[in-house]
């Protein structure tokens, strides 16, 4: 019963026209994201510049290429553009997926939950036929073989990214449930009053009752979203809440590109209707054969068995995709304060936390003890993300004994005094002082050696 | 009511695509925000009542120094008033040491005035030359107050020593140099006094907004960096041997002078609590300062009183340290462990200021995409 659902689910068809939507867009706009940050200089400033680099637990290897990591951005920036043209579409999304991650994975000082995003977007874009409607692909298609394109594409592939979409957003919502969002109303109350200067609404900022709404509202709009956007009678107004949440997002805090992919990205959820609409507009603009658009054919796999292994990976990913943001329960201590499961799990902007850590040396042999001064290996941005979360500082510690070690000195201990805040508390010591960290190995298992956090976050 | 709800939504939007990473500005009506700190304020007092007045004074005192050092090239047989002068110009350049914002980070003026120790073989091989550009930075270890320093008090081993090298064959070339390194200092002075009376003090206290651009964020930055890297390490932690596990006695501050090194550590330790406090210049008048932006903050927040943990520390880190003798006999015990632990409470207010403060008030440190939702 089930079986013959699932298989009748599976074998269901709908119009490709959104996914020709949102494959082009989204190709536009990872090349602007990408254009935006090469203006910016950030590839040197990020990625050549910094002599070391913090790397991704079983990553190491991931490395920046010097001066050729222009190139790797070049590619990725090519790809963009086979994928909003549709020319060799699986091709230009797997080049694409494979190195923005790279770029991703060079230097987790960059993480962002946006990237992380992207790449998981684009991971599934693979299994997903965008680029077979309203694309070159499917002009050649129709010059060279006779074949005609395909109008129509498994429902499936359209529905797994809104299920993506969802995932996002209502694994973001949960993560909100604590009571230093709802009750304290932080990290708001800390970032919003120091908006003041934003037109029209900078005055509001500094109000208690307006850090309350907006953290409450938030917490609705993550929670209700992707379903207000999944009914079809609350999808436009749920269409201009999106638009509404994500662009004051853009103005009250600095995060770059990922309000527009989030907004472009919900037009998945409109009717093809919607989306044919947008296309024939736009086909007539670039010449595109309107026949080409009408041709009712339906999408058949030229190999069954690959249809198969895609379904079944998308199985599998989504899995991952629902459980990875639950590893944290199987750590003890504070999620917020010792991050450990924090990362790939959609926790946006859940915490003003910074930190200040200072590194001491300890000769073994000689007895001889120092402190490193962090602005000789790292850069501003880097020793920011390194001082509050402890993989980072244990990377780092390592380093300095291998640095110290070639140095000449022997049998390097290292410490750190460090000191984390987090949501408005006072700074407390945040790793053990007395810790040898040079002797640590790094590993999945529970850090013992964070001191636990003070006080107390009720909630998810 | 939709369209005006469209209307702000657009402007909006159109504000969010404007902005990016460039400075925010608006418009200072000079009302009270309801519930807002007025970080305008706060810049206004820091340029009218802390910062110019400080260069003033500044000023004034190398143009004291300028001529005692001409009266002593004329006439080379008293030392006394010139160091005088020199002492008054280096102990008042403590409290102006942290500005380094604008004119003063264009012409890098804590750079070219106070890099220590001085380079004695780059000294003596321009006086031997009679030429060199005081515009290189490979002069900056040879000129400024460690030069004078050098020059004043190093150049023999009494007094009577050093006035015999400026009355020797070679003290026409002496003299010159003494002049030029004090002519250097007020051309760059006046310089950035210049500017801070002219057009920069607008500019700066008009960049009144809040990003890693605007004043406020910037000077926070700069404020702290100097506490960091030129009040704590650099008199007291590189030469109580913090960062290499060796005490270097020769990068103490006014190395030849001697004894001087404590003094003027405090009188930068005061300047700095002065500046949070936001007390104008050498009074006691208090006007919008970082303490009352924290205790602004603390108000919508009802957390702890930073302002006063901070107030309270840089008082144990001034106690500490004026408790010890001069950092020369400190620094000669071995190892220097009163000297080190007076440098503890001193580095207990790094933490405080960087991460309670910064954090309070959320300032950026670089721009760069942050995480959002």
């Amino acid at each position: 019963m089930i079986q013959q659902q699932v298989k009748r689910y599976l074998n269901t068809q709908r119009e490709a026209a959104p996914l020709a939507v949102f494959r082009v867009s989204f190709g536009l706009l990872m090349l602007s994201s990408i254009i935006r940050f090469w203006s910016y200089g950030w590839i040197e400033k990020f990625y050549i510049a910094p002599s070391f680099h913090f790397t991704f637990y079983g990553f190491d290897w991931v490395r920046p290429f010097g001066n050729y990591t222009y190139l790797l951005f070049a590619i990725c920036a090519l790809s963009t553009i086979m994928i909003t043209l549709g020319y060799k579409y699986r091709l230009g999304v797997i080049v694409f997926f494979l190195s923005f991650t790279y770029i991703e994975l060079m230097d987790k000082t960059m993480y962002l939950n946006h990237y992380y995003f992207i790449s998981m977007l684009s991971f599934l874009m693979i299994f997903i036929p965008a680029g077979s409607y309203f694309s070159i692909d499917a002009l050649q298609l129709s010059r060279k073989r006779t074949a005609t394109p395909i109008q129509f594409v498994p429902r499936w592939t359209i529905d797994s990214i809104k299920l993506l979409l969802g995932i996002v957003y209502v694994y973001a919502g949960l993560a909100k449930l604590n009571s230093d969002w709802l009750v304290k109303a932080m990290p708001l109350k800390i970032w919003l009053p120091s908006k003041f200067d934003i037109p029209f609404i900078g005055d509001l900022l500094g109000q208690e009752w307006v850090h309350y709404a907006f953290s409450w509202f938030g917490v609705g709009y993550d929670l209700l979203i992707p379903f207000f956007l999944l009914w079809r009678k609350s999808r436009p107004f749920a269409f201009i809440m999106v638009i509404i949440f994500h662009v004051l997002t853009r103005v009250l805090f600095p995060i770059g590109m990922f309000p527009y992919v989030m907004i472009v990205s919900a037009l998945i959820f409109f009717d093809a209707g919607f989306h044919k609409r947008i296309i024939y507009a736009f086909a007539k603009a670039v010449h595109y054969p309107q026949q080409l658009l009408k041709t009712s054919q339906r999408y058949t796999s030229r190999n069954p068995s690959i249809t198969k292994a895609s379904v079944i990976v998308v199985v599998v990913f989504f899995t991952i995709q629902l459980l990875l943001p639950w590893r944290y329960l199987a750590y003890p201590g504070e999620l917020f304060w010792t991050e450990e499961g924090y990362r790939f799990s959609w926790r946006v902007m859940l915490m003003e936390k910074s930190g200040y850590a200072q590194f001491k040396i300890v000769d073994g042999v000689s007895g001889k003890r120092f402190y490193v001064d962090n602005t000789d290996f790292l850069t501003p941005l880097q020793e920011k993300q390194m001082s509050f979360q402890p993989d980072f500082i244990l990377e780092y510690a390592h380093y300095l004994r291998d640095h110290f070690e070639s140095q000449g000195h022997q049998e390097v201990e290292v410490y750190v005094e460090s000191y984390v805040a987090l949501n408005g508390r006072l700074s407390t010591t945040y790793i053990d002082p007395n810790v040898d960290l040079a002797q640590i190995e790094d590993s999945f298992a529970h850090k013992n050696w964070i001191i636990p956090f003070t006080d107390e976050i009720k909630g998810l | 009511m939709k369209k005006i709800f469209g209307i702000i939504t657009i402007a909006l939007f159109m504000y969010a695509c404007g902005t990016d990473d460039t400075t925010i500005t608006t418009d200072d009506s000079g009302t009270d925000n309801t519930g807002n700190f007025d970080r305008s304020a706060m810049l206004t007092n820091w340029a009218d009542n802390i910062i110019v007045p400080g260069y003033v004074d500044f000023n004034e005192k190398v143009n004291t120094l300028e001529s005692a050092t001409a009266a002593f090239t004329a006439n080379a047989s008293d030392l006394t008033a010139v160091r005088a002068a020199w002492l008054d110009a280096y102990t008042t350049w403590q409290k102006v040491s942290m500005f380094e914002i604008g004119p003063a980070e264009t012409v890098n003026l804590r750079l070219n005035v106070n890099i220590y120790p001085a380079n004695i073989t780059t000294i003596e091989s321009n006086i031997d030359n009679g030429s060199y550009d005081f515009g290189l930075s490979s002069n900056r270890a040879a000129k400024g107050f460690p030069a004078l320093d050098y020059l004043l008090y190093g150049l023999g081993a009494d007094d009577a020593a050093i006035l015999s090298v400026y009355n020797g064959t070679e003290g026409a070339a002496y003299q010159q140099y003494l002049n030029d390194v004090v002519a250097d200092m007020k051309e760059l002075t006046a310089s950035v006094l210049s500017e801070w009376q002219g057009s920069y003090r607008a500019t700066f206290i008009d960049n009144d907004g809040a990003s890693a651009t605007a004043s406020t964020d910037r000077f926070v930055n700069d404020y702290i960096f100097y506490y960091e890297k030129f009040l704590r390490a650099g008199k007291m932690g590189i030469p109580g041997g913090v960062f290499s596990g060796n005490v270097e006695l020769g990068n103490i501050e006014a190395l030849y002078a001697g004894n001087l090194s404590k003094d003027l550590f405090l009188v930068g330790l005061d300047a700095t609590q002065d500046f949070f406090n936001g007390k104008a210049y050498n009074t006691n008048a208090q006007g919008e300062s970082l303490s009352s932006y924290l205790d602004e903050l603390n108000a919508i927040k009802d957390g702890v009183d930073l302002s006063e943990i901070i107030n309270s520390q840089f008082d144990v880190a001034r106690a500490s340290v004026s408790a010890l003798g001069s950092f020369e006999s400190e620094l000669s015990q071995n190892p220097p462990t009163t000297f080190l632990e007076a440098y503890n409470e001193v580095q207990r207010l790094v933490p405080l200021l960087k991460v309670d403060m910064v954090s309070a008030m959320s300032i950026s440190i670089d721009f760069a995409d942050a995480d959002g939702d």
